[in-house]
């Protein structure tokens, strides 16, 4: 994308940022992400359906961090909700990213929180057909064959935490799962073991997932784990109202209690 | 050594039989768009036409979930139960595991019985008849050939197939369990000659150089490509839980102190917490420390240690990679770098 | 050839419990089974993988010395989990036990030489099995000289066998404290255990050092041994990590092309320097 390119050319050129994470060829046609920290090498940059991975993880990352903001980055819808998701969440500034987006034809930056929190609005996720299906497919089954379907699904899980691991919004530096005094989540993935951690996340990310889909591309054993995590704030969304990822100052859905909240999925 | 043909039918027959004879059948299954090594019944549900399947068997010998014992206190004494003795005796036949990983499961084999002894994996292996199935093909991310495996390597397997024109496979036959397994089906099998299998397998180009990477790696500890290398790695443990070689694992205790279960269950160096001491002190504390070390481990420390690399090119880990690491480049990366 | 289950831990009862220090304890424990008390044996240097059922396992040094027969004895300090757990067992309660691991200090190569031991806080566990194996086999050696220190006089451990080491006319016992961590009738020395080494140390000639104590520690005393003359293969300590197995199987403790449970702990100085820094 030739406008992408000049984008991130200008920024490192001016010294506006020290580094722009975006999406490059990988292997066979796959895409990666690139780290591009030298003008010339803005070139790498590229920009078309294949990238839909959320590389806000990347915001949390120590080493990223070392190179120091405020740090540019290739934002798909999801990005962009990610990012206000994390400041709203105080993990950085708005001036720290400067979300690069798509805005029809054109290729533009993010300087201010007006314009993020606007663009965050305007630019919802949109799900696959293949998503959407999928999701009406399980809402269409009773409560016992939903369990038999993650049942069946989460067989496979052997708690490689990839779908952690590749959530922007997974940034706690001792993670659950890896505190044992006391033993919150079993280690094992044996069946409860996944059980458990999936319930976990799904609850942690209740009202924080921007659903990006990030953590199903990442599970190598083909599970569709962002359906419920998605599920979880979808639930945060139509309940508690709260959207996440729109407004850089608003107080945590599951951590704030407001006398008017529906409380009707509650039993 | 003994040689035949198979047709693709009458080896579905012989997989038939060998359920009917109460053997476990663990073969390739499909699963939302991937290919797993599966306990199955059913043959015509077996996969033959994929390069890879996304998980490696390892969990057959190194189940990613193994209780070691479990404990009882009584008024009288805590009696502790060997599990290892109670693992049950079943007669398993992995079928379509490819070379590399027959190669694999010999290597892990081997690591567990180094002195002490595990008895879990070597009971289980005792019980295991590999049948594995020749590379017709490849795919850009395997480079076993580099690593001194090969698309028709014989190590490890007790049958090798290696499938042939008119929809026929030739029939190596390597070892006892190979053979016990055969004489159950001879009709099904016709006598061959030694063939010549060279022109039925994939080309797999061997341009990385294992060996001269290894030596350079002596001394590359302290540079910095390693920083560069890993900064896309996102730190899950997908890389080595799809290994056929990683064998990394937790111990940890279920129940209450008054009944339970201490078990083991995989890990992998790529965890932020493996190294993590009580103290808070941990001796590889970044990514790039971790990334350096599975490099390290399986091309530097193994071939120091035991004379061979712990990995046989089969590309998995670069197939599931989330972030596309790609162990391949990275040691063409490496090679350029020292 | 497997002779039985690694992972099996005997069963251990806790004969005698001792409070050490703020947060240290000493168990003795003895085999619940005789047959296990009959056959078991071990060298200085081993360790063993601690557990209590139901909470976990940690790795502790044989802090007893091989000589003495019927039972061990280990030292730890309430941490994390599982130390925490073993810190509420009392006299008589059951704990589990498996060893001895690790490769031993290499005592046979060490007659008729000088013997210098330094250790620090919590790490002279270690060191007092191989120290008491020394004393027991005493006419193998030379002089015996023993460097001890800790952050404060609190925070000393075998207390009561200092004093019978002071007493002792075969060996030379210094003990220190950390500036500030004396009381007023502290008799013993003030300053860090790598200055007062390079105070009071034997000469190198023909002695061999064994230091363990916290990386801090190690790290000021090596140069110290190094300036007075010890060769690095004259040095010796024993490494700590993360364990889980202790067998060399779980892969935690690798360093480098070496598994610390099973090729170590036990390392000369000239070893580690070959290692890379990763413990």
């Amino acid at each position: 994308m030739n406008q992408l390119n000049q984008i991130a050319k200008e920024l490192l050129t001016s010294q506006k940022v020290k580094l722009v994470i975006g999406y490059g060829e990988g292997t066979d046609g796959r895409v990666r992400p690139v780290f591009v920290r030298k003008s010339e090498d803005a070139s790498q940059l590229i920009w078309d359906d294949r990238c839909r991975q959320n590389l806000a993880v990347y915001l949390n990352k120590t080493e990223i961090r070392e190179i120091g903001f405020p740090i540019a980055i290739v934002s798909l819808p999801a990005t962009v909700r990610s990012i206000v998701q994390l400041i709203a969440e105080h993990q950085f500034q708005v001036e720290d990213v400067i979300p690069i987006v798509q805005e029809g034809a054109n290729v533009t930056t993010i300087e201010n929180k007006e314009r993020l929190e606007q663009y965050a609005a305007a630019n919802p996720v949109v799900f696959p057909p293949f998503v959407v299906e999928e999701i009406e497919n399980i809402r269409n089954k009773s409560v016992e064959e939903r369990f038999e379907y993650w049942q069946e699904e989460l067989s496979r899980c052997f708690k490689c935490y990839a779908c952690r691991a590749a959530c922007p919004l997974c940034y706690c530096e001792r993670c659950i799962t890896d505190v044992n005094t006391p033993q919150w989540v079993c280690v094992p993935p044996h069946a409860i073991g996944t059980f458990e951690w999936h319930m976990n996340r799904a609850m942690h990310l209740a009202g924080r997932c921007v659903e990006c889909g990030s953590c199903t591309i990442a599970c190598p054993v083909g599970i569709p784990i962002g359906l419920l995590t998605m599920e979880a704030t979808r639930i945060a969304r139509e309940e508690l109202g709260y959207e996440p990822g729109i407004k850089c100052d608003v107080p945590a859905a599951l951590a704030t209690f407001r006398p008017d909240d529906k409380e009707s999925f509650i039993l | 050594m003994t040689y035949y043909t198979i047709s693709h039918n009458n080896l579905l027959e012989f997989l038939k039989s060998i359920r009917a004879q109460g053997k476990k059948l663990i073969a390739p299954q499909q699963r939302e768009q991937k290919i797993f090594f599966m306990e199955t019944d059913d043959v015509s549900s077996i996969v033959f036409d994929y390069i890879q399947t996304s998980i490696s068997p390892k969990d057959i010998l190194f189940p990613r979930v193994e209780p070691l014992i479990t404990y009882e206190l009584t008024a009288d004494a805590l009696q502790v139960n060997d599990r290892a003795e109670q693992l049950p005796s079943i007669s398993t036949v992995l079928f379509g595991a490819r070379p590399c990983d027959a190669v694999a499961l010999t290597m892990l084999e081997k690591f567990f019985a180094e002195e002490p002894g595990d008895p879990f994996v070597e009971k289980r292996a005792k019980q295991l008849t590999v049948i594995s199935v020749s590379c017709s093909k490849a795919d850009s991310y395997c480079f076993c050939t580099s690593v001194g495996v090969s698309p028709g390597d014989t190590r490890g397997s007790d049958i090798l197939l290696t499938p042939c024109e008119n929809n026929e496979y030739y029939v190596e036959v390597l070892t006892e369990k190979g053979n016990d397994l055969v004489q159950k089906s001879q009709n099904l099998f016709n006598k061959s000659e030694k063939k010549e299998k060279e022109k039925y397998l994939a080309n797999v180009s061997s341009d990385i150089p294992a060996e001269e990477i290894s030596k350079r790696l002596e001394n590359a500890f302290n540079n910095p490509l390693w920083n560069e290398a890993s900064l896309r790695c996102i730190g899950c443990g997908t890389c080595a839980y799809v290994c056929p070689l990683c064998s990394c694992f937790d111990i940890e205790d279920e129940g209450t102190q008054k009944c339970g279960t201490r078990l083991r269950c995989w890990d992998s160096c790529g965890f932020a917490l493996f190294t993590m001491h009580t103290s808070g002190h941990n001796p590889r504390r970044t990514q790039s420390e971790r990334w350096r070390q599975r490099v390290l481990h399986k091309f530097s420390y193994l071939p120091q240690r035991v004379q061979v690399f712990g990995c046989v090119g089969c590309g998995r880990c670069s197939r599931a990679c989330p972030v596309d690491m790609n162990l391949k480049e990275q040691l063409q990366l490496i090679k350029e770098a020292l | 050839m497997s002779s039985g289950n690694v992972y099996k831990p005997y069963v251990m009862q806790i004969a005698k419990v001792i409070d050490e220090a703020p947060g240290v304890k000493t168990f003795r424990l003895q085999f619940t089974s005789e047959r296990d008390r009959e056959q078991f044996n071990f060298k200085a240097g081993q360790f063993g993988e601690y557990s209590v059922f139901g909470e976990g396992e940690s790795t502790f040094c044989i802090a007893s010395p091989p000589t003495r027969k019927g039972y061990i004895e280990c030292t730890f300090r309430q941490t994390g989990r599982v130390t925490t757990a073993l810190a509420q067992k009392e006299e008589g309660d059951v704990i589990g036990f498996r060893g001895p691991y690790g490769n031993i200090f290499p005592i046979e190569e060490w007659k008729g030489k000088n013997l210098l031991f330094i250790a620090g806080g919590i790490a002279l566990p270690p060191m007092r099995c191989v120290i008491w194996n020394a004393l027991d086999l005493r006419d193998w050696f030379k002089d015996i000289t023993v460097i001890y220190g800790a952050r404060s006089v609190a925070d000393l451990v075998y207390k009561y066998e200092l004093e019978e080491w002071y007493q002792r006319s075969d060996m030379k016992l210094v003990t220190t404290v950390d500036p500030g961590g004396e009381t007023p009738d502290w008799k013993g020395r003030i300053g860090f255990v790598p200055t007062i080494v390079e105070q009071v140390s034997p000469s190198s000639l023909n002695t061999i050092a064994i230091v363990c104590g916290p990386p801090v520690m190690i790290k000021f005393t090596f140069p110290v041994l190094e300036k007075l003359g010890f060769q690095p293969t004259n040095i010796y300590t024993t490494l700590e990590n993360r364990m889980k197995c202790g067998v060399g199987k779980c892969g935690r403790c690798n360093v480098g092309p070496v598994y610390v449970c099973k090729d170590g702990p036990v390392f000369t100085y000239e070893q580690l320097q070959r290692l890379p820094a990763e413990y």
